[in-house]
């Protein structure tokens, strides 16, 4: 397997993501700069956080436009796996992948911390490894992570069982209090129709081994590798 | 070739030369340099590079006694940045810097700005930025003017390094009137690179071309240097427009362009354009390499039209370097910042003629002869003399201060000093910073004493800390210097970590004043004093004076940034217990002192008192028993005790952690000859607590290195709470008091902000 991993001008979990493809999963990674129009052969794409083009309009607005995104979309509508972490989830939002929107916190604060969230569905590429209802911890770092979306597309989403993950507390229940941003229903990740395309505010990529407090992220990455290599 | 005025420039008067802040003797010796009357340009360039903030002309002096020598240290003072060897080829760039003046006018771009600066300096070394710590003061959280600085200081921090993707770490927040006018914002980067890889700002090669790189100069911050240079008065808030504006975006790209940069070899020096900007940069480029430099103004890049030679030297537009390329190389840095879609424009080139020169087109507007721009500044040999009135405060007898009735239940104090806003969790605050970015940090905020970021190419991780008790400073400058750095070496140790090298931000009132200059001068003689007992040398900083209003100066607050080396992440020690059954040993004496503590400022409203006495060569016995203890594996913990002493210590021990509380019941008879406030809330020095599975190990290691030990109780169950028992005497909370006054007193406070910015309109 091979994962892209996209390097937007203002992207700072790029790296994060490609050593995690490279020294945690063991596969072949290449960074796929913003302006190229060549996904180099990857069978995976990862859209990775930071603040691509400063954020400035709106969280993924500018990026979307990017050359890149041209052939992640299209990668995407052939069904292969793309991955979205916390501002790469805001881009394929605004890049139309997945169905919501990511607005600013409901605290209006910038949110850094640990967060657990349960697992709703376990027939993505990113979660065919987990079993539902698996708890999962690892950090969350962002401005602007409150899904929302209109109540039709809600009820649809909700219905079609695209709600991927959600926030939750010790003891795998919703709450408000579990959820850090005033996200809608909980939801801190969602997926497509076809259920190729996956995004998601908090970081597994930063979870990869208990010496950084927790190795919850390693399962998604290692559902992508059973995923590809099935 | 000589500079002559400009069309339209203003004539040289007395007046103009005192707007400058250049004092009628420094004015002369000005004209003695040129031979003649300068230009305008010139007294714009002078009056930046003799402002106390480049040129430490009051503290030079004093600071020279530091020391900034060992075997690790690869680059001391003088760089952009200090760097130490941490072994297996890899080294350690940091720095802490000040951006107090901006963000007392403007707390969110100016603390914004801060952390963009100071991470500019780390990145010229040659250093990728791995940690960000902050050392933040501010008045009484009791005024809605404090609680907006903290709101905007926060966020300005918080948008600036999450924007670039460097973890804010650690750091150190205190609350006292004495900053009420001034709040103190200090921002420590610390940056990794390979050895071979360290880059040093000195212009060389005649004929090299020096590039302008980033974003385009604009007419921001004009004058900047020299606005730090003075007291804050009300007209300083119509200086405002002296405060720069940051862009954390431009800073991203300005940063990896910048690392590949030195990487490719195209370029022989490359330095921040930070205070004073263009001036600086290049004069102080052309100084360490001893060389002759020209610039032409209507080269530069400028974002706005009509600008003058003048603004263009002394703007402090931010994300701008001043790089010196090798000749025949402009091309290849160009198609570096073109990929990263920067700006860079050749606005220059070294010389051989000893001048530093400035053109508009052919028109010179500035020349000095040689480097003596920068070499010829005056330098102040101040008075300093103890004020009476601080001899009285340290004289007082504060053991004749009659307890309040409530102490009578220890339990009850023990509360307050937990919700006392210098004490308090600063979750509040941490939250808002990206801690985890770069997957690097083993101990974030609030996790241990001093933060522990791993460092990618060695087994061994960096223990990171920033520290000052400015009240101990203020009340015996000498021994608070020592305390601060010993602290912070203590801290540093208990995460496992040897400490290795500082960075210090010395912040300061009114240097003319020869108290405040008695100050300054003792407390970095007694900095100095801890620096060589613990070996831990002076690799750079910063100076910030005049941190003073009409209603007087901040406490003298040096701020050390420790930089502490843990050899194998087995070695790591967490600060809070880890869960219940294991022994709780002290190491190190209690103490009959009260002076200068937080527990007199909180309950009694009182700054007097002599801070507690610091032991050098206990200080470091007690590092080198905690390293052993780190290395063996046999303590779970350790937590050293500072404000509110070893009570505040335990009861942080058990609630840090804040989703897994333990219970403590400590038995201090031991020490029952001391008065109850002393040994729960005094400050001594040089004590730690470390719970342990294995306690006569821990003596053991302890008795070696000649450091008083002893078992002082167990750690137990939650739902236990935590109990301290003195002779016949006993008291004891259930942890749910505890965690709500540790955890739930500054978010109560800065919710009483929201609301008043929701009512008054303030952003």
């Amino acid at each position: 397997m091979k994962i892209g991993v996209v390097s937007f001008p203002g992207s700072n979990c790029d790296e994060d993501a490609y050593l995690a493809a490279v020294e945690h999963l063991g596969c072949e990674a290449v960074m796929l700069w913003h302006k190229a129009h060549d996904l180099e052969g990857s069978d995976v794409i990862i859209l990775p956080g930071g603040f691509s083009y400063g954020d400035y309009l709106r969280s993924g607005a500018i990026a979307r436009f990017s050359p890149i995104m041209q052939e992640v979309v299209a990668h995407a509508k052939r069904g292969a796996p793309v991955i979205g972490i916390c501002n790469g989830f805001q881009i394929a939002c605004e890049a139309g992948l997945l169905p919501g929107a990511l607005m600013r916190n409901a605290s209006l604060q910038f949110r850094s911390m640990p967060v657990t969230i349960r697992v709703e569905r376990t027939d993505t590429p990113f979660t065919v490894l987990c079993r539902t209802g698996d708890l999962l911890t690892m950090p969350i770092a962002h401005g602007d992570g409150r899904f929302t979306v209109d109540a039709p597309t809600l009820e649809r989403i909700e219905g079609e069982g695209l709600v991927v993950f959600r926030y939750v507390d010790a003891d795998g229940v919703t709450s408000e209090a579990a959820n850090p941003n005033g996200s809608l229903d909980n939801i801190a990740g969602v997926t497509n129709a076809a259920r190729n395309v996956v995004g998601l505010m908090p970081h597994p990529e930063r979870a990869l081994e208990p010496l950084l407090g927790s190795d919850d992220g390693s399962i998604l990455f290692r559902s992508l590798l059973a995923t590809v290599a099935a | 070739m000589s500079a002559t005025p400009r069309a339209g420039d203003p004539v040289i008067t007395p007046a103009l030369v005192a707007e400058h802040g250049l004092t009628a003797d420094e004015y002369e010796r000005l004209e003695r340099m040129l031979g003649r009357t300068p230009t305008f340009t010139e007294l714009g360039v002078v009056s930046a590079l003799w402002s106390e903030h480049c040129s430490y002309k009051h503290s030079r002096p004093v600071l020279k006694t530091l020391p900034t020598t060992a075997p690790w240290v690869l680059q001391g003072p003088g760089e952009n940045a200090g760097a130490i060897s941490i072994g297996d080829g890899m080294a350690v760039a940091f720095k802490i810097e000040s951006h107090n003046h901006p963000s007392a006018v403007e707390p969110y771009q100016g603390a914004a700005t801060g952390v963009g600066g100071i991470l500019r300096d780390v990145f010229t070394m040659g250093a990728r930025p791995i940690a960000m710590l902050n050392s933040l003061r501010f008045g009484s959280l009791d005024t809605p003017r404090v609680r907006y600085l903290v709101g905007g200081v926060v966020k300005g921090i918080g948008d600036y390094g999450n924007c670039v993707g460097i973890p804010t770490v650690a750091g150190d927040v205190m609350f006292d009137a004495a900053y009420e006018g001034n709040p103190l914002v200090n921002a420590m980067c610390v940056g990794v690179l390979r050895e071979e890889e360290l880059i040093r700002a000195k212009a060389e090669g005649v004929g090299n071309p020096i590039i302008a790189v980033g974003a385009r100069t604009g007419r921001d911050g004009i004058h900047g240097a020299s606005f730090a240079s003075e007291d804050l008065s009300e007209e300083n808030e119509a200086k405002r427009p002296r405060v720069q504006v940051g862009d954390p975006f431009t800073e991203k790209l300005l940063l990896e362009a910048s690392l590949e940069l030195i990487r490719s070899g195209h370029i022989v020096a490359i330095q921040d354009m930070g205070a004073a900007g263009l001036t600086s940069s290049s004069a102080e480029m052309a100084e360490r390499g001893d060389v002759g430099v020209t610039i032409d103004t209507t080269k530069v890049p400028v974002r706005e039209t009509g600008m003058t030679p003048y603004e263009i030297l002394l703007s402090e537009s931010q994300e701008r370097m001043l790089v010196v390329a090798k000749r025949g190389h402009e091309a290849d840095v160009k198609a570096i910042l073109t990929k990263w879609d920067l700006a860079a424009e050749v606005i220059g080139e070294v010389i051989a003629e000893p001048v530093y020169r400035v053109t508009e087109g052919d028109h010179v507007v500035a020349e000095f002869p040689g480097t003596r721009l920068v070499t010829d500044c005056p330098q102040y040999h101040q008075e300093a003399r103890e004020s009476t009135a601080i001899q009285a405060l340290r004289a007082r007898d504060v053991h004749a201060i009659t307890p309040r009735a409530e102490e009578a239940d220890p339990m009850w104090t023990l509360e307050r000093l937990l919700a006392a806003p210098t004490i308090t969790s600063k979750g509040w605050i941490t939250r808002q910073y990206d801690s985890t970015v770069r997957t690097g940090t083993v101990l974030g905020p609030g996790a241990a004493d001093a933060a522990v970021v791993r460092v990618r190419g060695t087994k061994r991780l960096l223990a990171l800390k920033t520290d000052c008790n400015g009240r101990y400073v203020y009340l015996d400058p000498r021994v608070g210097g020592r305390i601060a750095v010993a602290e912070a070496a203590r801290n540093v140790a208990c995460t496992g970590g040897r400490p290795r090298a500082i960075t210090n931000c010395l912040n300061f009132g009114n240097p003319k004043k020869p108290e405040v200059f008695f100050q300054f001068r003792e407390a970095v003689g007694g900095m100095g004093d801890a620096c060589r007992a613990l070996q831990t040398p002076v690799t750079g900083g910063n100076v910030s004076l005049y941190n003073e209003n009409p209603s007087g100066a901040v406490y003298p607050t040096p701020t050390i940034g420790m930089v502490g080396v843990i050899e194998d992440a087995s070695h790591v020690m967490p600060s809070a217990f880890r869960s219940a059954g294991d022994a709780i040993v002290l190491l190190g004496e209690n103490t009959d002192e009260i002076g200068a503590s937080e527990y007199l400022a909180t309950i009694h409203g009182v700054v007097a008192g002599a801070p507690p006495a610091c032991d050098l060569t206990a200080e470091a016995a007690l590092i080198e028993a905690l390293l052993e203890l780190a290395a063996s594996g046999v303590a779970r913990s350790a937590h050293d005790c500072s404000d509110g002493g070893l009570a505040v210590a335990l009861a942080e021990c058990c609630v840090g952690t804040r989703e897994r509380p333990v219970g403590a019941q400590v038995d201090l008879t031991a020490w029952s000859a001391l008065p109850t406030r002393a040994l729960l809330f005094g400050e001594a020095q040089g004590r730690v607590l470390v719970s342990t599975t294995d306690a006569e190990r821990v003596l053991a290691i302890a008795k070696a290195h000649g450091v008083p030990a002893r078992v002082i109780g167990r750690t137990v169950a939650a739902e236990a709470g935590l109990r301290i028992t003195v002779g016949a005497s006993s008291w004891e909370r259930p942890l749910s008091a505890l965690l709500d006054a540790y955890h739930e007193s500054l978010p109560r406070a800065m919710a009483r902000a929201v609301a008043e910015s929701v009512t008054e309109g303030v952003a």
